[in-house]
């Protein structure tokens, strides 16, 4: 493997679903290229990154409250 | 998110009408679907026109709801529906422009495109980060702004697979079903996403080393202060 194929199954690698028919062509370009091992490691870092933001919304209470009694109405009135 | 079991239990407390069910589920996801709904408009009012119909749409369907994909996938999926709605609507206000479900014309700047290396590979190599604890970097306030201002500035389609894959977790299928996109176009359009901030984080961070030693330990002190 080479270091264009093995950018292009570093998302999948970095998602832990690479093919395991390219599994230890990759691994091995990975431990002798260090560019390559220094940008998968930068990449598993920001998908990680990406998977621990929390986007946030303006407030909204009237809206929240419009959408309990909404469900309140399609599924009964029972307090929990 | 929650795992299957966990899921299951959700939904029989919501069959059961537990409000509090509900309404922890509204505010689970409530950002999440207004950061996705901004993908489909520039007007914050309108995002949030469309997150509200999607909930109370969520809330009709509900019963009918059977588990074929996950609750999360379902309710993207739904709001996908509403903003095209929305945006048809209001298709005369220049402001909401419906991206479409291509992605093309979205360059990748100085990164690599799948299946093409830049000419002369790595002729500029990546520059490791040496960081201690790699997790500080979703931990540190500062880094996930960052990476949210870069996810902000992505083109719309970009931003869907982005949001949906990454920031969500969905299935490759699923995100490509909701967004009416290729496993190839899906691909590459998350690949210029994480790419893009990489390169924002990579900014970041070696900014960072000219002002301290010990990188994310004086970055984690910053963010818990800010």
């Amino acid at each position: 493997m080479n270091c264009v194929e093995a950018i292009d199954v570093m998302g999948d690698a970095a998602e832990d679903r690479l093919d395991p028919s390219c599994s230890a062509g990759f691994q091995e370009h990975i431990e002798e290229c260090p560019p390559c091992a220094t940008y998968y490691e930068q990449l598993r870092i920001t998908r990680l990154a990406l998977r621990n933001l929390d986007p946030a919304a303006p407030e909204a209470p009237a809206r929240r409250a419009e959408l309990i009694t909404s469900f309140r109405r399609a599924f009964g009135e029972r307090k929990n | 998110m929650e795992n299957h079991r966990e899921e299951e239990a959700l939904l029989a407390r919501l069959g059961r009408g537990e409000e509090a069910a509900f309404a922890a589920l509204v505010d689970k996801l409530h950002g999440r679907l207004y950061a996705f709904a901004r993908t489909f408009t520039t007007s914050p009012a309108l995002a949030e026109d469309i997150v509200q119909e999607t909930w109370l749409a969520v809330i009709r369907g509900l019963a009918g709801f059977e588990g074929r994909s996950s609750l999360r996938t379902w309710i993207f999926g739904i709001l996908v529906r509403r903003a095209k709605t929305v945006a048809s609507r209001e298709a005369r206000r220049p402001e909401v422009p419906y991206p479409g479900a291509n992605g093309h014309a979205e360059n990748s700047g100085e990164e690599w495109d799948l299946g093409y290396g830049r000419r002369g590979l790595w002729e500029r190599a990546p520059v490791p980060w040496g960081l201690e604890d790699p997790a500080a970097v979703f931990q540190t306030k500062e880094a996930l702004e960052i990476i949210d201002q870069a996810v902000r500035e992505m083109p719309e389609t970009q931003r869907q697979v982005v949001l949906l894959r990454d920031v969500e977790g969905l299935e490759a299928a699923d995100a490509c079903n909701i967004l009416g996109l290729s496993e190839t176009n899906q691909r590459v359009l998350l690949h210029r996403g994480r790419a893009r901030v990489r390169r924002a984080l990579d900014r970041y961070l070696q900014g960072q080393t000219d002002l301290a030693g010990p990188l994310m330990g004086s970055a984690r002190t910053r963010g818990e202060r800010a």
